[in-house]
């Protein structure tokens, strides 16, 4: 494609957290000087400057990428702030990606940031507005509502129970547990606690759900000569995909992510990957709910349909298990500052192919990764595959 | 380098800290107001609603029929060719049970959220609407429904016109 080979060379990350003191310029700033620092790297050294945020409902702050420009380095650089919802923690790396890529910079930082709790008294009443304003909101929705007709179907379609699901929940917050900047880590949490835990729109529970979270996370991209000279760990992009369904939500199949698939397969045919099951060693996809996780898995090719939560009761997602999903601890476990949340998977496959994943390192030495986010109203998907060779079509 | 750094920053708050006043805050509030405009394909569809029915739109290339109508078809990207008269009965696709309302407060009696697909659409097309007269525990997925509208002289073209869905009753039972 004549496409440059580009790396991830630094990474950076706040603790997600209920109420930050810091402001979200201050969040950006903190993510920003780590992944720097991290690689040995200034702002001089730096071409271009991607931020990704969500709503800017959240903290009633019109043009957000302009407001937080100043902590992300993006000062007197080339700037661009990307949203796709849920999913723009993992487009902005690929927006990063392109920067590079295309031969238009050598260096490129990739920032994103949320800062949720601003909103009073809870973020989730800022969700209304994405519902369509003229035949839905007029029935005074929220974001529990689409997620727990999608689970309901889902459960429905394949025939899988609460307690199926609720052990991606248990997973991922024991994971978690071994995250430095995790929020609900919990080592002794039990399927139990989440059937348990207050019902809050049927089939959803409580611990099914990611917390509202304050955070940040940045990540350092250079073009393949500088990569070289910057580290000799750089972790490769190796393929990015993106796709969105209708937006008339209520009009598609609700039991399979088909914008997932279609995004997953545009990443592996760049990545050269033929057999995503035995090929991707590590996989972080989005898990805002638990049954989210399972549906993504099906998505991206990596579990049948309707067979993901076999792969999770059989122990296959485990961080000790063949096919890792979530050794971060994902968004149930570390937190969900929305676009930071997904940065932070890209961040954590930086880290694991690197072996610099601590407590949290899967075991074996893994080679590549897949890391992906989801969101607007239920209908985008993002991809990105990472490994520790270029790999890939674009090496060709 | 996570294994490496111990200390990350960012520092937690509590929500007390802020109704205590123990940190500093400014709070505002707004009051934005919008007036939108229905346009061609959601105004046919809500005009039908003041009169008591439901309006779909047909692509004759596609063969597709879907609710709500719209003026583009979004598989062959040319004008949706009519407009079709719906039934208002349908099947349930999905619901929940939901005890939060849009702004987080609690409820004791939940509200019923369905997505509902549409006699006459093309499968799968449904809308989000709610349902009605009827025990929770006696709604699954796969339920005929029908709307109940409000009386002809309260409607006004919204989707509220309709106030819920209330099954069907089947056959023997």
């Amino acid at each position: 494609m004549g496409m440059r080979k580009v790396a991830v060379v630094g990474a950076g990350m706040t603790r997600f957290v209920r109420r930050a003191l810091e402001t979200p310029k201050e969040l950006a700033w903190q993510a920003t000087r780590m992944a720097l620092n991290s690689c040995e790297m200034t702002l001089d050294d730096i071409d271009a400057v991607c931020m990704g945020t969500a709503p800017d409902a959240f903290d009633s702050v019109h043009m957000k990428g302009e407001y937080l420009s100043d902590g992300a380095g993006a000062w007197g650089k080339p700037y661009m702030r990307s949203y796709v919802g849920g999913g723009t923690g993992v487009f902005a790396p690929i927006q990063g990606w392109y920067h590079v890529a295309s031969g238009m910079f050598d260096t490129c930082l990739v920032v994103c940031e949320e800062k949720m709790s601003s909103y009073f008294p809870h973020a989730q009443a800022a969700f209304n507005t994405i519902f369509d304003h003229t035949t839905e909101r007029a029935l005074l929705p929220n974001l529990l509502w689409i997620f727990a007709l999608e689970m309901n179907r889902y459960m429905n379609a394949y025939g899988i129970s609460k307690e199926d699901i609720a052990r991606v929940a248990v997973k991922n917050k024991r994971n978690a547990a071994d995250h430095p900047c995790a929020l609900l880590g919990d080592p002794d949490i039990t399927v139990d606690d989440v059937l348990n835990s207050e019902l809050l729109a049927w089939p959803v529970n409580r611990l099914d759900v990611s917390p509202v979270s304050d955070g940040a996370v940045t990540i350092v991209l250079a073009a393949e000569e500088v990569a070289k000279r910057i580290t000799d760990k750089p972790i490769w992009i190796q393929g990015v995909g993106w796709s969105l369904d209708t937006a008339y939500w209520a009009n598609r199949d609700l039991a399979y992510p088909t914008y997932v698939e279609y995004a997953a397969r545009m990443a592996y045919e760049m990545a050269g990957v033929k057999e995503p099951r035995k090929e991707i060693n590590i996989v972080e996809p989005y898990d805002p709910f638990d049954y989210k996780e399972c549906h993504h898995l099906e998505g991206l090719q990596l579990a049948d349909k309707g067979g993901a939560p076999q792969l999770v009761a059989d122990g296959v997602t485990l961080r000790t298990g063949n096919m890792p999903v979530c050794p971060s601890g994902g968004l149930l476990g570390v937190g969900n500052p929305i676009a930071a949340a997904g940065l932070m998977k890209v961040a954590e496959l930086f880290w694991q192919l690197r072996g610099e994943a601590g407590a949290r390192q899967v075991p074996g030495q893994p080679k590549r990764g897949l890391a992906q986010a989801w969101g607007d109203l239920m209908q985008v998907g993002t991809v990105v595959i990472m490994g520790t060779e270029p790999g890939g079509e674009v090496a060709r | 380098m996570t294994s490496k750094i111990k200390n990350f920053p960012g520092t937690p708050l509590s929500e007390s800290d802020f109704t205590e006043g123990k940190v500093l805050s400014i709070h505002d509030e707004m009051r934005p107001q919008f007036a939108w405009d229905t346009g061609i394909g959601i105004g046919s569809y809500l005009a039908a609603l003041k009169e008591g029915y439901l309006l779909g739109s047909h692509c004759k290339t596609c063969e597709k029929t879907v609710i709500p109508p719209r003026t583009v078809c979004e598989w062959c990207f040319d004008p949706m060719d009519s407009y079709v008269r719906l039934e208002d009965t349908g099947t349930i696709n999905t619901f929940s049970l939901c005890y939060v309302t849009w702004d987080v407060q609690r409820i004791t009696e939940p509200e019923l959220p369905a997505v509902i697909e549409i006699d006459g659409a093309s499968p799968l097309h449904g809308i989000l609407h709610k349902l009605g007269e009827v025990k929770p525990e006696d709604i699954h997925i796969g339920m005929k429904v029908q709307a109940v509208w409000k009386p002809a002289e309260e409607r006004e073209g919204a989707i509220t016109d309709i106030l819920y869905f209330k099954p069907i009753k089947e056959a023997g039972s």
